[in-house]
Protein backbone atom coordinates (compact mmCIF):
# COMPACT_ATOMS: atom_id res chain seq x y z
CA UNK A 1 0.00 0.00 0.00
CA UNK A 2 0.95 3.62 -0.37
CA UNK A 3 0.27 6.88 1.40
CA UNK A 4 -1.58 9.31 -0.89
CA UNK A 5 -0.05 12.74 -1.47
CA UNK A 6 -2.96 14.01 -3.53
CA UNK A 7 -6.60 13.01 -3.30
CA UNK A 8 -8.94 14.05 -6.10
CA UNK A 9 -12.66 13.99 -5.38
CA UNK A 10 -15.39 14.28 -8.03
CA UNK A 11 -13.39 16.72 -10.14
CA UNK A 12 -15.16 18.24 -13.15
CA UNK A 13 -13.75 20.76 -15.60
CA UNK A 14 -15.35 22.69 -18.42
CA UNK A 15 -13.88 24.78 -21.25
CA UNK A 16 -16.88 26.93 -22.00
CA UNK A 17 -19.54 24.28 -22.73
CA UNK A 18 -17.13 21.44 -23.33
CA UNK A 19 -17.14 19.05 -20.38
CA UNK A 20 -13.47 18.04 -20.33
CA UNK A 21 -13.21 16.17 -17.04
CA UNK A 22 -16.13 14.12 -15.76
CA UNK A 23 -16.28 13.26 -12.09
CA UNK A 24 -12.66 12.23 -11.58
CA UNK A 25 -11.85 10.70 -8.21
CA UNK A 26 -8.39 9.30 -7.66
CA UNK A 27 -5.41 9.13 -5.37
CA UNK A 28 -1.83 9.92 -6.23
CA UNK A 29 0.77 8.13 -4.09
CA UNK A 30 3.58 10.04 -2.41
CA UNK A 31 7.17 9.73 -3.62
CA UNK A 32 6.27 7.69 -6.67
CA UNK A 33 5.88 8.50 -10.33
CA UNK A 34 2.26 8.51 -11.42
CA UNK A 35 1.63 8.52 -15.16
CA UNK A 36 -1.59 9.82 -16.63
CA UNK A 37 -2.08 8.26 -20.06
CA UNK A 38 -4.77 7.95 -22.66
CA UNK A 39 -5.56 9.04 -26.22
CA UNK A 40 -5.28 12.67 -27.40
CA UNK A 41 -8.02 14.91 -26.07
CA UNK A 42 -8.93 12.57 -23.21
CA UNK A 43 -8.28 15.25 -20.59
CA UNK A 44 -4.79 14.25 -19.41
CA UNK A 45 -3.36 17.75 -19.50
CA UNK A 46 -6.57 19.24 -18.11
CA UNK A 47 -6.36 16.91 -15.11
CA UNK A 48 -2.70 17.74 -14.59
CA UNK A 49 -3.26 21.49 -14.80
CA UNK A 50 -6.13 21.26 -12.33
CA UNK A 51 -3.68 19.98 -9.71
CA UNK A 52 -1.85 23.32 -9.45
CA UNK A 53 -4.90 25.43 -10.36
CA UNK A 54 -3.27 26.61 -13.57
CA UNK A 55 -6.46 25.74 -15.43
CA UNK A 56 -8.16 28.86 -14.18
CA UNK A 57 -5.65 31.12 -15.99
CA UNK A 58 -7.46 30.27 -19.24
CA UNK A 59 -10.63 32.28 -19.94
CA UNK A 60 -13.91 30.42 -19.73
CA UNK A 61 -12.79 27.44 -17.67
CA UNK A 62 -14.77 26.18 -14.72
CA UNK A 63 -13.82 23.57 -12.14
CA UNK A 64 -15.95 21.82 -9.55
CA UNK A 65 -15.00 19.18 -7.01
CA UNK A 66 -12.02 19.14 -4.72
CA UNK A 67 -8.36 18.26 -4.65
CA UNK A 68 -6.56 17.65 -1.37
CA UNK A 69 -2.87 18.26 -1.31
CA UNK A 70 -1.58 16.57 1.81
CA UNK A 71 -4.68 17.74 3.68
CA UNK A 72 -4.99 21.21 2.06
CA UNK A 73 -8.18 21.56 -0.01
CA UNK A 74 -6.70 23.54 -2.90
CA UNK A 75 -10.09 24.58 -4.29
CA UNK A 76 -11.20 25.61 -0.83
CA UNK A 77 -12.34 29.09 0.03
CA UNK A 78 -9.58 31.57 0.83
CA UNK A 79 -6.80 29.30 -0.36
CA UNK A 80 -3.83 31.27 -1.69
CA UNK A 81 -3.25 30.04 -5.23
CA UNK A 82 0.39 31.15 -5.16
CA UNK A 83 0.96 28.90 -2.15
CA UNK A 84 -0.60 25.95 -3.99
CA UNK A 85 1.68 26.59 -6.94
CA UNK A 86 4.76 26.91 -4.79
CA UNK A 87 3.98 23.45 -3.40
CA UNK A 88 3.14 21.93 -6.78
CA UNK A 89 5.71 22.61 -9.50
CA UNK A 90 5.21 22.25 -13.25
CA UNK A 91 7.39 21.16 -16.13
CA UNK A 92 5.70 22.20 -19.39
CA UNK A 93 5.88 20.37 -22.74
CA UNK A 94 7.88 23.11 -24.45
CA UNK A 95 10.59 24.75 -22.37
CA UNK A 96 9.95 28.43 -21.74
CA UNK A 97 12.85 29.96 -19.84
CA UNK A 98 12.09 33.35 -18.31
CA UNK A 99 13.61 36.35 -20.13
CA UNK A 100 16.62 36.63 -17.82
CA UNK A 101 19.94 34.94 -17.07
CA UNK A 102 20.37 31.25 -16.27
CA UNK A 103 21.09 32.15 -12.65
CA UNK A 104 18.06 34.44 -12.34
CA UNK A 105 15.81 31.76 -13.83
CA UNK A 106 16.70 29.37 -11.01
CA UNK A 107 16.57 32.11 -8.37
CA UNK A 108 13.24 33.52 -9.65
CA UNK A 109 10.92 31.33 -7.59
CA UNK A 110 12.95 31.73 -4.40
CA UNK A 111 13.03 35.48 -4.82
CA UNK A 112 9.29 35.88 -5.39
CA UNK A 113 8.52 33.66 -2.42
CA UNK A 114 11.03 35.46 -0.22
CA UNK A 115 12.80 32.18 0.43
CA UNK A 116 16.13 33.86 1.14
CA UNK A 117 15.37 33.70 4.83
CA UNK A 118 14.76 30.00 5.03
CA UNK A 119 17.92 28.50 3.69
CA UNK A 120 20.01 31.31 2.33
CA UNK A 121 19.39 34.16 4.77
CA UNK A 122 19.36 36.80 2.04
CA UNK A 123 23.06 36.29 1.57
CA UNK A 124 24.08 36.34 -2.08
CA UNK A 125 26.63 33.59 -1.68
CA UNK A 126 24.05 31.29 -0.16
CA UNK A 127 21.71 31.94 -3.06
CA UNK A 128 24.67 31.00 -5.27
CA UNK A 129 24.83 27.66 -3.47
CA UNK A 130 21.10 27.09 -3.88
CA UNK A 131 21.28 27.84 -7.60
CA UNK A 132 24.18 25.41 -7.94
CA UNK A 133 22.36 22.71 -5.98
CA UNK A 134 19.29 22.78 -8.21
CA UNK A 135 21.22 23.10 -11.44
CA UNK A 136 23.04 19.94 -10.32
CA UNK A 137 19.75 18.26 -9.41
CA UNK A 138 18.54 18.96 -12.94
CA UNK A 139 21.80 17.70 -14.44
CA UNK A 140 22.69 21.03 -16.02
CA UNK A 141 25.43 22.37 -13.74
CA UNK A 142 28.43 20.99 -15.65
CA UNK A 143 27.30 22.66 -18.86
CA UNK A 144 26.46 26.12 -17.53
CA UNK A 145 28.69 26.69 -14.49
CA UNK A 146 30.95 29.12 -16.32
CA UNK A 147 28.14 31.14 -17.93
CA UNK A 148 25.55 31.45 -15.17
CA UNK A 149 24.87 35.08 -16.02
CA UNK A 150 24.40 34.53 -19.73
CA UNK A 151 20.84 34.79 -21.13
CA UNK A 152 18.85 31.58 -20.73
CA UNK A 153 17.57 32.08 -24.27
CA UNK A 154 21.01 31.02 -25.55
CA UNK A 155 20.69 27.44 -24.26
CA UNK A 156 19.69 24.52 -26.49
CA UNK A 157 16.13 23.20 -26.19
CA UNK A 158 17.28 20.21 -24.15
CA UNK A 159 19.28 22.43 -21.80
CA UNK A 160 16.35 24.84 -21.52
CA UNK A 161 14.09 22.01 -20.40
CA UNK A 162 16.58 21.02 -17.70
CA UNK A 163 16.78 24.69 -16.69
CA UNK A 164 12.98 24.70 -16.36
CA UNK A 165 13.31 21.61 -14.16
CA UNK A 166 15.94 23.33 -11.98
CA UNK A 167 13.73 26.42 -11.79
CA UNK A 168 10.76 24.33 -10.61
CA UNK A 169 12.86 22.35 -8.10
CA UNK A 170 14.37 25.48 -6.57
CA UNK A 171 10.99 26.39 -5.05
CA UNK A 172 11.16 23.01 -3.22
CA UNK A 173 7.74 21.70 -4.24
CA UNK A 174 6.27 18.55 -2.74
CA UNK A 175 4.78 17.57 -6.06
CA UNK A 176 6.16 17.97 -9.58
CA UNK A 177 3.73 17.93 -12.49
CA UNK A 178 5.27 17.03 -15.85
CA UNK A 179 3.21 17.69 -18.98
CA UNK A 180 4.75 15.60 -21.77
CA UNK A 181 8.12 16.88 -20.60
CA UNK A 182 10.13 15.22 -23.35
CA UNK A 183 7.86 15.78 -26.34
CA UNK A 184 9.89 18.73 -27.69
CA UNK A 185 13.27 17.08 -27.04
CA UNK A 186 15.70 14.92 -28.98
CA UNK A 187 16.10 11.33 -27.71
CA UNK A 188 19.27 12.00 -25.72
CA UNK A 189 17.84 15.07 -23.97
CA UNK A 190 14.63 13.12 -23.34
CA UNK A 191 16.62 10.32 -21.74
CA UNK A 192 18.37 12.81 -19.45
CA UNK A 193 15.06 14.25 -18.27
CA UNK A 194 13.68 10.76 -17.60
CA UNK A 195 16.81 9.90 -15.60
CA UNK A 196 16.46 13.07 -13.52
CA UNK A 197 12.79 12.30 -12.80
CA UNK A 198 13.61 8.79 -11.60
CA UNK A 199 16.34 10.20 -9.34
CA UNK A 200 13.96 12.82 -7.97
CA UNK A 201 11.14 10.51 -6.86
CA UNK A 202 13.10 9.69 -3.70
CA UNK A 203 12.13 13.08 -2.34
CA UNK A 204 9.01 14.13 -4.17
CA UNK A 205 5.78 13.06 -5.78
CA UNK A 206 5.84 13.16 -9.56
CA UNK A 207 2.84 13.18 -11.87
CA UNK A 208 3.60 12.85 -15.55
CA UNK A 209 1.31 13.16 -18.55
CA UNK A 210 2.52 11.24 -21.54
CA UNK A 211 1.21 10.18 -24.90
CA UNK A 212 3.93 7.55 -25.07
CA UNK A 213 3.00 4.17 -23.65
CA UNK A 214 6.66 3.18 -23.65
CA UNK A 215 7.49 6.16 -21.48
CA UNK A 216 4.62 5.34 -19.12
CA UNK A 217 5.84 1.73 -18.86
CA UNK A 218 9.43 2.85 -18.23
CA UNK A 219 8.68 5.42 -15.57
CA UNK A 220 5.37 4.81 -13.87
CA UNK A 221 4.92 3.22 -10.47
CA UNK A 222 1.26 4.13 -10.57
CA UNK A 223 -1.00 4.92 -13.54
CA UNK A 224 -4.28 6.66 -14.31
CA UNK A 225 -5.97 5.81 -17.62
CA UNK A 226 -8.30 8.53 -18.97
CA UNK A 227 -10.80 8.06 -21.74
CA UNK A 228 -12.93 10.96 -23.01
CA UNK A 229 -12.74 12.85 -19.74
CA UNK A 230 -13.49 9.82 -17.58
CA UNK A 231 -11.07 7.98 -15.32
CA UNK A 232 -11.37 4.43 -16.58
CA UNK A 233 -8.76 2.65 -14.55
CA UNK A 234 -6.03 3.33 -12.02
CA UNK A 235 -3.57 1.28 -10.04
CA UNK A 236 0.04 0.17 -9.84
CA UNK A 237 1.67 0.43 -13.29
CA UNK A 238 2.90 -3.15 -13.38
CA UNK A 239 -0.60 -4.46 -12.66
CA UNK A 240 -2.48 -2.25 -15.08
CA UNK A 241 -0.08 -2.88 -17.93
CA UNK A 242 -0.01 -6.65 -17.34
CA UNK A 243 -3.67 -7.25 -16.64
CA UNK A 244 -5.96 -4.28 -17.37
CA UNK A 245 -9.38 -4.72 -15.83
CA UNK A 246 -11.34 -2.48 -18.20
CA UNK A 247 -12.03 -3.38 -21.81
CA UNK A 248 -11.10 0.14 -23.00
CA UNK A 249 -7.74 0.03 -21.24
CA UNK A 250 -7.07 -3.37 -22.79
CA UNK A 251 -7.98 -2.09 -26.26
CA UNK A 252 -5.83 1.02 -25.87
CA UNK A 253 -2.82 -0.92 -24.61
CA UNK A 254 -3.21 -3.36 -27.49
CA UNK A 255 -3.27 -0.46 -29.94
CA UNK A 256 -6.82 -1.18 -31.12
CA UNK A 257 -8.01 2.31 -30.15
CA UNK A 258 -5.94 5.43 -30.24
CA UNK B 1 -4.00 31.15 -69.51
CA UNK B 2 -4.68 30.93 -65.81
CA UNK B 3 -0.98 30.94 -65.12
CA UNK B 4 -0.48 34.14 -67.13
CA UNK B 5 -3.24 35.92 -65.25
CA UNK B 6 -1.70 35.01 -61.91
CA UNK B 7 1.61 36.35 -63.11
CA UNK B 8 0.01 39.59 -64.27
CA UNK B 9 -1.73 40.09 -60.92
CA UNK B 10 1.48 39.30 -59.06
CA UNK B 11 3.41 41.80 -61.19
CA UNK B 12 0.82 44.55 -60.79
CA UNK B 13 0.74 44.23 -57.03
CA UNK B 14 4.50 44.10 -56.80
CA UNK B 15 4.73 47.32 -58.81
CA UNK B 16 2.09 48.91 -56.58
CA UNK B 17 3.95 47.94 -53.42
CA UNK B 18 7.30 49.09 -54.72
CA UNK B 19 5.70 52.33 -55.90
CA UNK B 20 4.27 53.00 -52.44
CA UNK B 21 7.60 52.30 -50.78
CA UNK B 22 9.24 54.67 -53.27
CA UNK B 23 6.73 57.42 -52.40
CA UNK B 24 7.48 57.08 -48.68
CA UNK B 25 11.23 56.95 -49.07
CA UNK B 26 11.10 59.72 -51.67
CA UNK B 27 9.19 62.10 -49.43
CA UNK B 28 11.56 61.42 -46.53
CA UNK B 29 14.54 62.19 -48.75
CA UNK B 30 12.86 65.30 -50.17
CA UNK B 31 12.00 66.66 -46.72
CA UNK B 32 15.51 66.02 -45.41
CA UNK B 33 17.05 67.49 -48.56
CA UNK B 34 14.93 70.64 -48.34
CA UNK B 35 15.74 71.18 -44.68
CA UNK B 36 19.45 70.58 -45.22
CA UNK B 37 19.67 72.57 -48.43
CA UNK B 38 17.86 75.61 -47.07
CA UNK B 39 19.10 75.46 -43.51
CA UNK B 40 22.65 74.27 -43.49
CA UNK B 41 24.05 77.68 -44.49
CA UNK B 42 22.55 79.29 -41.38
CA UNK B 43 23.69 76.48 -39.10
CA UNK B 44 26.79 77.46 -37.16
CA UNK B 45 28.14 77.02 -33.67
CA UNK B 46 26.49 80.22 -32.45
CA UNK B 47 23.12 78.87 -33.56
CA UNK B 48 23.53 75.88 -31.26
CA UNK B 49 25.25 77.54 -28.30
CA UNK B 50 23.65 80.97 -27.93
CA UNK B 51 20.24 82.26 -27.04
CA UNK B 52 18.72 84.98 -29.27
CA UNK B 53 20.40 88.34 -28.77
CA UNK B 54 18.76 91.71 -29.42
CA UNK B 55 17.70 91.92 -33.06
CA UNK B 56 18.03 88.15 -33.62
CA UNK B 57 14.68 88.04 -35.34
CA UNK B 58 15.84 90.80 -37.66
CA UNK B 59 18.81 88.70 -38.72
CA UNK B 60 21.35 89.76 -36.09
CA UNK B 61 23.39 87.69 -33.63
CA UNK B 62 22.29 84.86 -31.45
CA UNK B 63 21.08 81.27 -31.71
CA UNK B 64 18.30 78.88 -30.77
CA UNK B 65 19.79 77.32 -27.65
CA UNK B 66 16.67 78.44 -25.79
CA UNK B 67 14.49 76.36 -28.12
CA UNK B 68 16.83 73.34 -28.13
CA UNK B 69 17.01 73.22 -24.34
CA UNK B 70 13.32 74.05 -24.00
CA UNK B 71 12.29 71.27 -26.39
CA UNK B 72 14.49 68.69 -24.68
CA UNK B 73 13.10 69.66 -21.28
CA UNK B 74 9.51 69.74 -22.52
CA UNK B 75 9.54 66.48 -24.46
CA UNK B 76 11.86 64.74 -21.98
CA UNK B 77 9.74 65.77 -19.00
CA UNK B 78 6.52 64.88 -20.79
CA UNK B 79 7.87 61.47 -21.81
CA UNK B 80 8.92 60.65 -18.23
CA UNK B 81 5.57 61.86 -16.90
CA UNK B 82 3.61 59.90 -19.53
CA UNK B 83 5.71 56.80 -18.84
CA UNK B 84 4.79 56.89 -15.16
CA UNK B 85 1.16 56.47 -16.18
CA UNK B 86 1.48 54.55 -19.43
CA UNK B 87 3.24 51.44 -18.15
CA UNK B 88 0.76 50.76 -15.32
CA UNK B 89 -2.16 51.33 -17.71
CA UNK B 90 -0.71 48.95 -20.31
CA UNK B 91 0.05 46.29 -17.69
CA UNK B 92 -3.44 46.69 -16.26
CA UNK B 93 -4.99 46.26 -19.70
CA UNK B 94 -3.03 43.10 -20.41
CA UNK B 95 -2.79 41.43 -17.01
CA UNK B 96 -5.89 42.45 -15.11
CA UNK B 97 -8.53 43.54 -17.61
CA UNK B 98 -7.45 41.23 -20.47
CA UNK B 99 -10.25 41.03 -23.03
CA UNK B 100 -12.95 42.45 -20.77
CA UNK B 101 -15.39 45.14 -21.82
CA UNK B 102 -13.70 47.56 -19.47
CA UNK B 103 -10.39 47.07 -21.27
CA UNK B 104 -12.04 47.64 -24.63
CA UNK B 105 -13.58 50.84 -23.29
CA UNK B 106 -10.18 52.07 -22.11
CA UNK B 107 -8.68 51.23 -25.51
CA UNK B 108 -11.48 53.07 -27.28
CA UNK B 109 -10.90 56.11 -25.07
CA UNK B 110 -7.18 56.03 -25.83
CA UNK B 111 -7.81 55.77 -29.56
CA UNK B 112 -10.13 58.77 -29.39
CA UNK B 113 -7.52 60.71 -27.41
CA UNK B 114 -4.91 59.74 -30.02
CA UNK B 115 -7.06 61.42 -32.65
CA UNK B 116 -7.64 64.63 -30.68
CA UNK B 117 -5.78 67.51 -32.42
CA UNK B 118 -2.89 68.79 -30.36
CA UNK B 119 -4.25 72.36 -30.34
CA UNK B 120 -7.15 70.97 -28.29
CA UNK B 121 -4.71 69.59 -25.71
CA UNK B 122 -3.08 73.03 -25.68
CA UNK B 123 -6.39 74.85 -25.22
CA UNK B 124 -7.53 72.35 -22.59
CA UNK B 125 -4.24 72.69 -20.71
CA UNK B 126 -4.48 76.45 -20.94
CA UNK B 127 -7.95 76.50 -19.41
CA UNK B 128 -6.86 74.27 -16.54
CA UNK B 129 -3.83 76.51 -15.98
CA UNK B 130 -5.99 79.64 -15.92
CA UNK B 131 -8.25 77.93 -13.45
CA UNK B 132 -5.28 77.06 -11.22
CA UNK B 133 -3.85 80.55 -11.63
CA UNK B 134 -0.74 79.24 -13.40
CA UNK B 135 1.13 81.12 -16.11
CA UNK B 136 2.63 79.68 -19.26
CA UNK B 137 5.50 77.56 -17.97
CA UNK B 138 7.73 74.56 -18.53
CA UNK B 139 5.53 72.57 -16.15
CA UNK B 140 2.36 73.52 -18.02
CA UNK B 141 3.93 72.50 -21.32
CA UNK B 142 5.18 69.23 -19.88
CA UNK B 143 1.72 68.33 -18.61
CA UNK B 144 -0.02 69.22 -21.88
CA UNK B 145 2.56 67.26 -23.89
CA UNK B 146 2.26 64.31 -21.52
CA UNK B 147 -1.46 64.14 -22.28
CA UNK B 148 -0.64 64.22 -25.98
CA UNK B 149 1.95 61.45 -25.63
CA UNK B 150 0.01 59.20 -23.27
CA UNK B 151 -2.33 57.47 -25.76
CA UNK B 152 0.51 56.81 -28.20
CA UNK B 153 2.67 55.33 -25.49
CA UNK B 154 -0.06 53.21 -23.90
CA UNK B 155 -1.28 51.75 -27.18
CA UNK B 156 2.28 50.96 -28.27
CA UNK B 157 2.98 49.23 -24.96
CA UNK B 158 -0.38 47.48 -25.03
CA UNK B 159 0.44 45.96 -28.43
CA UNK B 160 3.94 45.00 -27.28
CA UNK B 161 2.77 43.28 -24.09
CA UNK B 162 0.04 41.46 -26.00
CA UNK B 163 2.84 39.60 -27.79
CA UNK B 164 4.05 37.86 -24.61
CA UNK B 165 3.53 34.12 -25.24
CA UNK B 166 0.80 32.73 -22.94
CA UNK B 167 3.11 29.82 -22.07
CA UNK B 168 5.67 32.27 -20.71
CA UNK B 169 3.11 33.85 -18.40
CA UNK B 170 2.05 30.37 -17.32
CA UNK B 171 5.65 29.43 -16.58
CA UNK B 172 5.76 32.30 -14.13
CA UNK B 173 2.31 31.57 -12.64
CA UNK B 174 3.27 27.92 -12.24
CA UNK B 175 6.16 28.96 -10.02
CA UNK B 176 3.67 30.69 -7.74
CA UNK B 177 4.19 34.22 -9.05
CA UNK B 178 1.34 36.70 -8.75
CA UNK B 179 0.03 38.66 -11.71
CA UNK B 180 1.96 41.73 -10.62
CA UNK B 181 5.22 39.80 -10.26
CA UNK B 182 4.69 38.20 -13.65
CA UNK B 183 3.86 41.55 -15.25
CA UNK B 184 6.78 43.46 -13.77
CA UNK B 185 9.51 40.81 -13.69
CA UNK B 186 8.68 38.78 -16.79
CA UNK B 187 6.49 40.72 -19.23
CA UNK B 188 8.41 44.00 -18.92
CA UNK B 189 11.73 42.26 -19.58
CA UNK B 190 10.33 40.18 -22.39
CA UNK B 191 8.87 43.22 -24.15
CA UNK B 192 11.54 45.79 -23.21
CA UNK B 193 12.49 46.51 -26.86
CA UNK B 194 8.84 47.09 -27.77
CA UNK B 195 8.26 49.26 -24.70
CA UNK B 196 11.28 51.35 -25.64
CA UNK B 197 9.91 51.82 -29.15
CA UNK B 198 6.59 53.00 -27.71
CA UNK B 199 8.41 55.52 -25.50
CA UNK B 200 10.46 56.80 -28.42
CA UNK B 201 7.42 57.11 -30.66
CA UNK B 202 5.72 59.21 -28.00
CA UNK B 203 8.84 61.33 -27.49
CA UNK B 204 9.05 61.96 -31.23
CA UNK B 205 5.44 63.08 -31.34
CA UNK B 206 5.99 65.27 -28.28
CA UNK B 207 9.15 67.04 -29.38
CA UNK B 208 7.68 67.82 -32.78
CA UNK B 209 4.44 69.31 -31.54
CA UNK B 210 3.90 73.05 -31.68
CA UNK B 211 0.23 73.57 -30.95
CA UNK B 212 0.00 72.02 -27.49
CA UNK B 213 2.93 74.05 -26.11
CA UNK B 214 1.90 77.33 -27.75
CA UNK B 215 -0.29 78.46 -24.85
CA UNK B 216 0.95 76.15 -22.12
CA UNK B 217 4.73 76.62 -22.24
CA UNK B 218 4.72 79.97 -24.03
CA UNK B 219 7.90 81.16 -25.69
CA UNK B 220 10.92 83.01 -24.37
CA UNK B 221 14.36 83.97 -25.52
CA UNK B 222 15.81 82.89 -22.19
CA UNK B 223 16.69 79.46 -20.91
CA UNK B 224 14.10 78.11 -18.49
CA UNK B 225 15.48 78.35 -14.96
CA UNK B 226 12.64 76.62 -13.16
CA UNK B 227 9.58 74.50 -13.85
CA UNK B 228 7.46 77.61 -13.44
CA UNK B 229 9.24 79.80 -15.97
CA UNK B 230 8.17 79.78 -19.62
CA UNK B 231 10.10 77.66 -22.10
CA UNK B 232 10.83 77.95 -25.81
CA UNK B 233 10.57 75.00 -28.19
CA UNK B 234 11.97 74.10 -31.59
CA UNK B 235 8.65 73.74 -33.48
CA UNK B 236 7.62 77.22 -32.33
CA UNK B 237 11.10 78.54 -33.18
CA UNK B 238 10.58 77.25 -36.72
CA UNK B 239 7.12 78.80 -36.81
CA UNK B 240 8.17 82.25 -35.58
CA UNK B 241 11.29 82.51 -37.73
CA UNK B 242 9.54 81.30 -40.83
CA UNK B 243 6.90 83.97 -40.23
CA UNK B 244 9.35 86.87 -40.46
CA UNK B 245 9.83 88.70 -43.76
CA UNK B 246 13.64 88.37 -43.63
CA UNK B 247 15.26 85.64 -45.77
CA UNK B 248 18.19 85.35 -43.31
CA UNK B 249 15.78 84.56 -40.46
CA UNK B 250 13.77 82.18 -42.62
CA UNK B 251 16.98 80.34 -43.31
CA UNK B 252 17.39 79.98 -39.56
CA UNK B 253 13.92 78.44 -39.43
CA UNK B 254 15.15 75.67 -41.72
CA UNK B 255 18.28 75.30 -39.62
CA UNK B 256 16.06 74.91 -36.53
CA UNK B 257 14.04 72.26 -38.33
CA UNK B 258 17.30 70.52 -39.17
CA UNK B 259 18.30 70.51 -35.51
CA UNK B 260 14.90 69.09 -34.54
CA UNK B 261 15.18 66.36 -37.17
CA UNK B 262 18.73 65.54 -36.07
CA UNK B 263 17.61 65.14 -32.44
CA UNK B 264 14.84 62.73 -33.42
CA UNK B 265 17.18 60.82 -35.74
CA UNK B 266 19.90 60.56 -33.07
CA UNK B 267 17.38 59.26 -30.54
CA UNK B 268 16.06 56.69 -33.00
CA UNK B 269 19.55 55.37 -33.64
CA UNK B 270 20.36 55.32 -29.94
CA UNK B 271 17.15 53.49 -29.07
CA UNK B 272 17.80 50.93 -31.81
CA UNK B 273 21.12 50.11 -30.23
CA UNK B 274 19.53 49.97 -26.79
CA UNK B 275 16.71 47.75 -28.08
CA UNK B 276 19.34 45.37 -29.45
CA UNK B 277 20.90 45.11 -26.01
CA UNK B 278 17.57 44.69 -24.26
CA UNK B 279 16.63 41.95 -26.72
CA UNK B 280 19.32 39.55 -25.56
CA UNK B 281 17.07 38.05 -22.87
CA UNK B 282 13.93 37.94 -25.00
CA UNK B 283 12.47 34.45 -25.33
CA UNK B 284 11.30 33.50 -28.81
Amino acid sequence: MYEPQIRIHDLNAWYGKEHALKGISAEIPARQITAIFGPSGCGKTTLLRSLNRLLEEVDGTRVTGQVWLDGLAIYGRGVDVTEVRSRVGLLAPKPFPLPMSIYDNVAYGRRIHGMHGRLDKGNGRNLDRVVERYLRAAGLWEEVQDRLHAPASGLSTGQQQRLCLARALAVEPEVLLCDEPTSALDPISAQRIEDQLVALKEGMTIVIVTHSLQQARRLADHVLFLWMGVLVESGPGAEVFRAPRDERTRAYLAGDIG
Amino acid sequence: MKWRKAKLVEGTFKALMLGSVAVVMGSLVLILATVVWKGVAALDLAMLTQVPKGGYYLGKEGGILNAIVGSLYLAGGATVLALVFALPIALYLQFYAARSRRAELVRLALDVLWGVPSIVYGAFGFIIMLWLGMRASLLGGIIALAFLELPIMVRGMDEAIAMVPPALKEASYALGATRLQTAVRVAVRQTAPGLLTAVLLAFGRGIGDAASVLFTAGYTDRLPDSLLSPAASLPLAVFFQLGTPFPAVQERAYASALVLTAIVLALSLLSRRMAGRLAKHVIR
